[in-house]
């Protein structure tokens, strides 16, 4: 299959300090990628420079084809690329439905945005409910499921996400998981961050761990969940 | 007695919604980018100098002439965000500070020196010297004519900010302006815009006051040292705090100038303000 999204060798810094050194990886159309490593590792550095809030110092990145390397996320999101922060980033202040309005703040077709709106509170039913109260007011795991639904909001081919579990209590977690199955089956590639190593790789086709900025192990994610070295380093066993 | 207070509280009202509308945009560029313009006052003034030569020149009322002063001022907004702000940004707090203020030192003393520090008043404006007797109370025409504008110019704002796409992108900024990158809006165009508009609210506002005011080079300084402590008041980025605390310090400056002396006035506007940044210094309708 051809490579979706090809990263080939960048490396990053903030203020000069290097946090990615020499990173390559490829997601394929149509796959869940998982990156994992642990904290510090440059995990979500990485997200952050694919998406194009930060720009590489060496390195290319390659979006179907085209190179964005220097793309800046508010043209990123309109070739198809969303990224769900870590931390959701809501619009403390702004509604729930609000908030999912801006996620297609892309779409100028206000019959595709209703169209998605009615889609996003039949796979979160919960965000109709509260769809007029302000973000602020939604419990985490309510956060949780609207920013995955601004994400999905501007129609994206790739959807990456950061640290979804981040904060959520096991039976959430577990439900956000099936949630990121659910939304790869409709056609939707992912790639995504998580220190939860077992569920990750539950769902996901393929995995890299990071450390210290680079790739150390990549493979299936029956590889990687068979590996020793991985069992020992990020899952305790 | 009774129509001396009523006077006194509608004049009081008529200068706090001007101020509301001078004092909007200062609080939303404030909101928006954490900037304080320090050359908003001279914005003002140059709003005035605008309509006042457009009707010294062509003739042209400030009832019209106001449109051109606000979009005057909104591209001398919007230039002054790419020329100074842009640059000063992500330096230090003080950076874009300092060179708002250095702005402010530009825009007066080219004034003074073009325009000399004479006062300047428009002759035969069509409302000029027109009046209107409420139960007693004599209000200027001009005045309350420029005060139900702003009150307007407000109302649309406020409506654009709260139920359009373009103002829910502008909020979005505001909170988090990396979030609002990735919804794909694209922040340094909402910044260019948000000091845009900031400068037509002044433009506007400049623009009408012709027809009442004096314009000088120095007629900027107070309305925005009053500005300043309508935001503070009124709690940053907050428009209907803006008008609320700007009807009180009208208020607040009539009733004392009246019934204490009028030489008072601005001791008890910034008495006031002294007081309430002492015991709630998010402003009375902050976040």
């Amino acid at each position: 299959m051809a490579a979706m999204l090809e990263v080939k060798d960048i490396h990053c810094g903030y203020d000069g300090a290097p946090v990615i050194r020499g990173l390559s990886l490829e997601v394929c159309e149509g796959e869940i990628v998982a990156i994992l490593g642990a904290n510090g590792a440059g995990k979500s550095t990485t997200m952050r420079t694919i998406c194009g809030l930060m720009h590489p110092e060496k390195g290319q990145i390659l979006f179907r084809g085209e190179d964005i390397t220097r793309s800046p996320a508010s043209v990123n999101i309109r070739k198809g690329i969303s990224y769900i922060p870590e931390g959701r980033r809501l619009f403390p202040k702004l509604s729930v439905r609000e908030n999912l309005e801006l996620g297609a703040f892309t779409v100028t077709d206000r019959a595709v945005i209703e169209e998605r709106l009615e889609e996003m509170f039949t796979i979160f039913p919960k965000l109709r409910d509260r769809s007029s109260q302000t973000a602020e007011t939604l419990s985490g795991g309510e956060q949780q499921m609207c920013a995955i639904a601004r994400g999905l909001m501007s129609g994206p081919k790739l959807i990456m996400l950061d640290e979804l579990s981040l904060g959520l209590m096991p039976s959430l977690v577990e439900k956000v998981f099936e949630t990121v199955d659910l939304i790869n089956r409709q056609g939707i590639t992912v790639l995504l961050v998580e220190q939860m190593v077992q569920e990750a790789l539950d769902i996901a086709n393929r995995g890299y761990v990071l450390q210290t900025g680079r790739v150390v192990h990549s493979g299936t994610a029956r590889e990687l969940l068979d590996s020793d070295e991985v069992k020992k380093a990020y899952m305790g066993m | 007695m009774m129509s001396s207070f009523l006077q006194v509280l509608l004049d009081g009202i008529l200068n706090g919604l001007v101020y509301a509308l001078v004092a909007a945009g200062l609080s939303m560029i404030w909101g928006v980018m954490d900037v304080i313009n320090f050359a908003h006052g001279e914005f003002l003034m140059v709003g005035m100098y605008v309509s006042y030569w457009i009707g010294f020149f062509l003739n042209v009322d400030p009832l019209y002439s106001w449109i051109a002063a606000g979009i005057f001022l909104f591209i001398l907004g919007a230039v002054t965000y790419k020329l100074i702000i842009k640059n000063s940004l992500g330096k230090s707090a003080m950076a874009p500070l300092l060179a708002t203020f250095g702005l402010s030192m530009v825009l007066k003393n080219f004034c003074m020196n073009r325009f000399t520090p004479n006062f300047r008043i428009l002759q035969g404006t069509i409302l000029e010297g027109k009046t209107l007797s409420v139960g007693g109370a004599i209000l200027s025409v001009p005045q309350l004519a420029t005060a139900l504008f702003a009150l307007v110019v407000l109302g649309v704002l406020y409506w654009m900010l709260k139920k359009t796409r373009l103002g829910w992108a502008i909020q979005a900024t505001a909170m988090d302006s990396e979030a609002a990158e990735l919804m794909g809006i694209k922040t340094e165009n909402i910044y260019l815009l948000v000091f845009g508009i900031g400068g037509a609210c002044v433009g506007i506002t400049g623009g009408l006051m012709t027809s009442y005011l004096a314009v000088y080079p120095e007629v900027g300084s107070l309305f925005s040292l009053i500005a300043f402590v309508v935001v503070a008041l009124g709690g940053f980025g907050s428009i209907p705090g803006a008008l609320l605390a700007a009807i009180l310090i009208g208020l607040v400056e009539s009733f004392s100038g009246f019934y204490i002396a009028a030489v008072v006035k601005y001791v008890a506007v910034f008495a006031v303000y002294i007081a309430v940044i002492l015991v709630r210094p998010k402003g009375l309708f902050g976040w």
